[in-house]
């Protein structure tokens, strides 16, 4: 009587309920980040990142002035026709702020994107493969990463010069050995289950293997990764722009923005605030986001009459 | 010993009082949602133990925790009463129930060793308990005598090194009687336990089960026995409630119900549970249980029923008093007078030829430096099954791995057809990949959660044949077909699937490039019953179909003979006997095999000196 369905499933033998009850469909990844992004967490966090992105995507199409013309004072105040002032040489630091981001974003989607290929790669063949190659790779790594990210990137700067898509490399890099290291533990799981085994029975190549059965069910851990890394990417980039090694002077960048203006604070705080405000909005963006993709991954977030369900069939625990 | 004599004069008084009545017991999922668990009423007399059976699903864990007021996260008690010596404890405040929970209700868990904390000494657990509810047992000042008492009814020698020792220091058998301990510390009135012999050995588990009966019989105490395996029940309890989508469908007296089921499902249930002494074809029952919320109006069972009337599928039965038991169907009066037909006898055994598919001579293997078996002999001839028996530990698992070549640290010689076979599946050629088939004791992990049926299946094609594409979706058309799964399944991922199509799934893959010889590790083992029933019954024709040569791990006994011509009992990695089925089940010449089948437990259909029965409520 309590069931609301008087008709359809009541009268079906049992064979095809199982189907139709399945309300979590672990399989796809991209439905677990559509209910992240529905989670209140993940909602907040893809807002301030995608405003970040739309500012620096649209940006370069709606500036005003030219992002290097001297258009306005050195410092000057905020006035109607230049909202957010001007900067050191006078230039306008709203058309230079919009004009700022879309080459950080490349660079820092790049080397995540990089970080991760190169992490993966090495943590799940380290897992896998085990003996020999795992104890190279992971020396290798440890190596790596016993010099702080930021010194590590500086070091390859200063040796080979500041070239962008040297910096992409050199970011990316620096990101690999913590990648591999959580792929490494989240693939000695998997590689542990029975169906590897049974792959292993029909004589599938050991890079088969990881690419068609292992790598498939790392996909949580590796959204996850890369929600982190994207984060750590954005502020070491605009770090490294702080300390000069970006684009070069008169091209505006949020990070180099953030070191020539920071003589004129008292001036004009705003060529300072406006840039460090749209990397910690990026950066707090990306990290909420992944944080709710996470917590939706592994269920934290799921509707609890789902987990309760999923419980009582007894399907997660055998 | 004037300790255990003392409770006994008590128990007398109370023989006949019932200690436990649930009545309309009914669990929700969250507000508004579906029951879980619906109209559960029962009630258990003091010394007694009511076993609550079911498959996964049916709702007698939930039961279980409802006994104690607790749910899992997500559901809710929406009504009923759970009367403990007159108290209802659901309407008891957190802060009595708390005090009640251990003291006058308690429970022990299934997995002994997650349930005790591993960093605590077990003489400091069982203390925490009386810790907890000082002042419930009249000695708890002398805290440290009740310990030791409380062990040695339990079984347990009391001694300062055993007080000492963490859980992992124990056996499971050994850890289980801790919990037990824990349980029966604070002399509760009721104990509910919760599968406490799912995962031990059948000597041990016999053991446990001497315990529990002993310790409720001499302290009075009602107990509730959650239990899937209709066997151990048997042996065990007064009294049995069956369930089923979250309804109790039968209840009564063991003898009686077990003897003379009258509820379709009882009977389909009882039907699926292999017997060691007869070769029978196991009835299954076809479909599967409804999930919370889709349980229909009618009778939940109705769409399984071959019983089933029209009226079943509208109207939800009442429980109705029959041949004296409580039954939940329609047609119970009906139903009663037509008995079940005696169990059909499985055929004989096929022809067997002369040259053995495979043979195992003086295997040692050996994990890291640790031998695990030492000097196996094995002949598996054409066309026959040969069952591996053997508890936990016994090495019959890493046998089988030998033999797939999963496991490549071993010695001695294995031929196939003839030709000695490499250690490792590495080593191995397609062909000898493609006939040698191994089917993992566990569905819920050898199928890719990321790849759907029809890609698990042709992958298997795929590496070990050389067929074009069209030809490889043919054959994985027709073996589904062949293990009795629907074309429709082919998209499905195997989450949406239940353990019983995994498992077909898992056997499917293995038949698909027409191997020679089957390895099936404990493959019944992670499922329900009936789903066990179906499993067997599959296997077993396939293997006379397709003149297959098979080797059955199991340590179930009682399903050998449903299967198998001829079985291996290994002991710790030796053989201890090997022969005909019926030779080994009927007159085991080893000691340890003798053991084995005396504390198997067996399904007791014909109980005459039965205690008496729990009373409907």
């Amino acid at each position: 009587m309590a069931v609301s369905t008087p008709a359809g499933p009541a009268a079906q033998p049992g064979q095809t309920q199982p189907r139709q009850v399945q309300q979590i469909r672990r399989h796809q990844w991209g439905s677990v980040l559509w209910s992240a992004a529905r989670t209140p967490r993940g909602a907040i966090g893809l807002g301030l990142a995608s405003f970040v992105v739309l500012v620096a995507v649209i940006g370069p199409f709606v500036a005003p002035d030219s992002p290097n013309a001297l258009v306005t004072l050195a410092f000057g105040k905020p006035s109607g026709q230049f909202l957010l002032g001007g900067d050191e040489y006078g230039r306008d630091v709203l058309s230079r702020v919009l004009n700022g981001g879309w080459v950080l974003l490349i660079m820092a989607v790049g080397a995540t994107a990089l970080g991760i290929a190169g992490g993966a790669a090495a943590g799940v063949s380290a897992a896998y493969l085990r003996g020999v190659s795992d104890g190279i790779i992971m020396r290798t790594v440890d190596v790596i990463l016993s010099f702080p990210q930021l010194v590590f990137a500086l070091l390859l700067l200063s040796l080979l010069g500041p070239k962008l898509w040297l910096i992409t490399i050199t970011v990316g890099v620096s990101h690999a050995p913590q990648v591999a290291r959580v792929l490494r533990s989240a693939t000695l799981d998997v590689s542990e289950r029975d169906f590897v085994k049974a792959a292993e029975l029909q004589g599938m190549r050991p890079a088969k293997v990881m690419w068609k059965e292992i790598l498939p069910n790392l996909i949580s851990p590796l959204m996850v990764e890369a929600g982190l890394r994207l984060t750590y990417s954005i502020v070491i980039m605009a770090g490294l722009a702080f300390l000069g090694f970006g684009q070069p002077p008169p091209a505006a960048s949020w990070g180099t923005m953030i070191n020539e203006n920071r003589e004129g604070l008292s001036l004009n705080p705003w060529a300072v605030v406006v840039p460090a405000l749209l990397i910690a909005l990026l950066t707090i963006g990306t990290n909420t986001f992944t944080d709710a993709f996470a917590r939706v991954a592994i269920g934290v977030d799921r509707r609890p009459e789902e987990a309760a369900l999923i419980d009582d069939l007894g399907q997660e625990s055998a | 010993m004037s300790q255990s004599v003392t409770p006994r004069v008590e128990t007398t008084a109370f023989q006949r009082e019932v200690r436990l009545r649930v009545t309309g017991l009914e669990v929700r999922m969250g507000r508004s949602g579906p029951d879980v668990v619906r109209d559960v009423s029962f009630a258990v007399p003091a010394g007694e133990v009511l076993g609550l059976v079911g498959e996964s699903g049916s709702g007698k864990t939930t039961v279980a925790l409802a006994l104690l007021g607790h749910t899992r996260r997500g559901l809710r008690i929406a009504a009923g009463q759970v009367l403990l010596d007159g108290i209802d404890l659901l309407a008891l405040g957190q802060r009595d129930l708390r005090a009640a929970r251990g003291a006058r209700v308690s429970y022990v868990a299934q997995d002994p060793s997650s349930a005790l904390n591993p960093t605590l000494r077990v003489g400091t657990q069982i203390r925490e308990v009386l810790r907890a509810h000082a002042g419930v047992v009249d000695d708890a000042g002398r805290a440290g005598d009740r310990v030791a008492e409380v062990m040695r009814e339990a079984y347990l020698d009391p001694t300062p090194e055993m007080l000492r020792r963490y859980p992992h220091q124990l056996s499971g058998g050994q850890q289980q009687r801790i919990a037990l301990a824990m349980a029966f510390a604070c002399r509760p009135s009721l104990i509910v336990l919760d599968e406490p012999t799912t995962g031990l050995d059948v000597s041990t588990q016999r053991r446990v089960l001497d315990t529990v009966r002993s310790l409720c019989d001499s302290y009075g105490v009602a107990a509730v026995y959650v239990s899937h395996d209709l066997a151990v029940v048997s042996g065990l309890v007064s009294g049995v409630a069956v369930m089923y989508a979250g309804r109790i469908v039968e209840i009564g007296s063991t003898a009686r119900l077990f003897g003379e089921p009258v509820h379709p499902y009882t009977r389909g249930l009882i039907g699926a549970v292999p017997s060691p002494d007869r070769a029978e074809v196991l009835t299954s029952i076809d479909g599967q249980q409804p999930r919370p919320g889709r349980r229909g109006a009618g009778c939940s069972f109705a769409a399984r029923c071959s019983y089933a009337i029209g009226d079943c599928t509208t109207k939800a039965p009442e429980p109705v008093t029959v041949a004296g038991r409580s039954v939940r169907c329609l047609r119970a009066y009906d139903i009663q007078v037509l008995q079940p037909k005696p169990l059909p006898v499985a055929p004989g055994p096929p022809a067997v030829g002369s040259t053995s598919t495979l043979s195992a001579r003086g295997v040692v293997a050996r994990y890291g430096s640790t031998p695990v078996l030492s000097g196996i002999d094995l002949e598996v001839p054409p066309r026959a099954c040969v069952a591996v028996v053997g508890e936990s530990g016994s090495g019959k698992t890493t046998l089988a791995r030998c033999v797939a070549g999963l496991h490549s640290n071993w010695t001695g010689e294995i031929s196939f057809q003839g030709a000695p076979l490499a250690r490792g599946a590495r080593q191995r050629d397609k062909d000898v990949l493609r006939r040698v088939q191994y089917i993992f004791q566990n569905p819920y992990t050898s199928l890719n959660p990321r790849k759907t049926v029809g890609q698990i299946i042709e992958e298997q094609l795929k590496q070990v044949t050389g067929l074009s594409r069209r030809e490889r979706s043919a054959q994985v058309g027709a073996v589904l077909e062949d293990v009795s799964l629907g074309p429709d399944l082919l998209y499905n991922y195997p989450d949406q699937l239940s353990g019983g199509e995994r498992q077909r799934v898992a056997i499917a893959r293995a038949l698909v490039v027409q191997p020679d010889l089957l390895i099936c590790d404990e493959v019944t083992s992670s499922l329900d019953v009936s789903v066990q029933a179906v499993i067997v019954e599959l296997l077993r024709r396939i293997q006379r179909e397709r003149h297959l040569a098979m080797i059955f791990i199991t340590h179930n006994l009682a399903l050998v003979r449903s299967i198998a011509q001829s079985a291996v009992v290994l002991r710790q990695g030796a053989v201890a006997e090997s022969g005909p089925v019926e030779q080994i089940l009927e007159h085991p010449a080893d000691p340890y095999t003798q053991r084995l089948m005396e504390d198997m437990p067996k399904l007791e259909q014909s109980q005459n000196n039965a205690p008496p029965s729990p009373r409907p409520a």
